[in-house]
């Protein structure tokens, strides 16, 4: 139970550095799949050493979360390449043109 | 809590590390859609370990929506998104130091609190989550949640549409089209006025 929970905040941090450094959008996007991912995978390991339905049932959840958030974000992401001709997030700093 | 512990499965962690290895690189090469490919690696990994952990439902459901949907359009919002004048997205990183400063403190932190929590080294409560109890409790406890969830995607769904959509060029903007039923109400209230005076 220990090695999967060292490896998924291993994998957490390595989102964390990612989000930091990350200029340009969909890097950004990148990054919080793989927090997102590291989460799931606490939430399964747990629910099985627990033996309880309940980690599982959250993972699913996460995930179709997770996926409705890549949907938006990605509308987003096309919404601010159209309006400014590229997508480097700490560029775009007005909400209108 | 000693090393032996720790190593007793090296299949748990040769997937663990390899899931890391591949977000490592996710989150670092230049080219965007290799990175995009390497979180596709990293997110089949951990259906891997789902699928070691006996969640097989899971593993099969992280396959199809992540590596077959959520990779799929992080990959099309690349090519969507290039600069014009390179090919492939290239990108630049921010104050790496700083932020590899940042993670391996909240690393360290993780680690802390982990080693510090007691019972997390118990042998397992032997009861693995099987897919018909993962079934009964989506469809028993947690059923208005589920139902919840299918209304997000929906709305997911059709935010992304109305977000993304191209306006047509032939097709008027709204502040247009009001401005012509406002000339058009001026146009017809002048020529009864005018039929009046006429009579």
């Amino acid at each position: 139970m220990i090695a999967i929970l060292l490896i998924a905040s291993a994998l957490f941090c390595a989102g964390v550095f990612g989000l930091l450094t990350q200029k340009h959008a969909i890097g950004v996007m990148i990054a919080i799949e793989v927090m997102i991912n590291a989460a799931n995978l606490v939430l399964v390991g747990l629910g099985q050493h627990k033996g309880a339905a309940v980690g599982q049932s959250f993972a699913l959840f996460t995930i179709a979360i997770a996926v409705a958030e890549v949907v938006v974000g990605l509308a987003i992401v096309l919404l601010l390449y159209r309006s400014r001709g590229d997508v480097q997030v700490d560029e775009a700093r007005e909400m209108r043109q | 809590m000693n090393l032996e512990m720790l190593m007793q499965d090296p299949a748990l962690w040769g997937l663990g590390i390899a899931t890391l290895a591949f977000a490592m690189l996710a989150v670092s090469v230049k080219n965007l859609v290799h990175a995009v490919l390497w979180l596709g690696m990293s997110l089949l990994g951990t259906a891997a370990l789902f699928a070691k952990f006996d969640a097989s439902f899971l593993a099969a459901i992280q396959v199809l929506l992540y590596v077959g949907g959520v990779v799929v359009l992080l990959i099309f919002g690349v090519m969507l998104t290039r600069e014009h004048d390179n090919l492939a997205a290239f990108r630049t990183t921010r104050r790496p130091v700083r932020a590899a400063l940042v993670a391996i403190a909240l690393f360290v932190g993780l680690v802390h609190a982990i080693l510090n929590t007691p019972g997390l080294g118990d042998p397992s409560a032997g009861k693995l989550v099987s897919m018909p109890d993962l079934g009964m409790s989506l469809l028993g406890p947690y059923a208005f949640a589920f139902e919840v969830l299918s209304l997000l995607l929906l709305a997911a769904m059709v935010g992304a549409v109305v977000l993304a959509r191209k306006r047509d060029p032939g097709q008027p903007s709204a502040k247009k089209l009001i401005r012509h039923r406002n000339l058009g109400r001026q146009v017809v209230e002048g020529l009864a006025a005018t039929d009046e005076v006429g009579q």
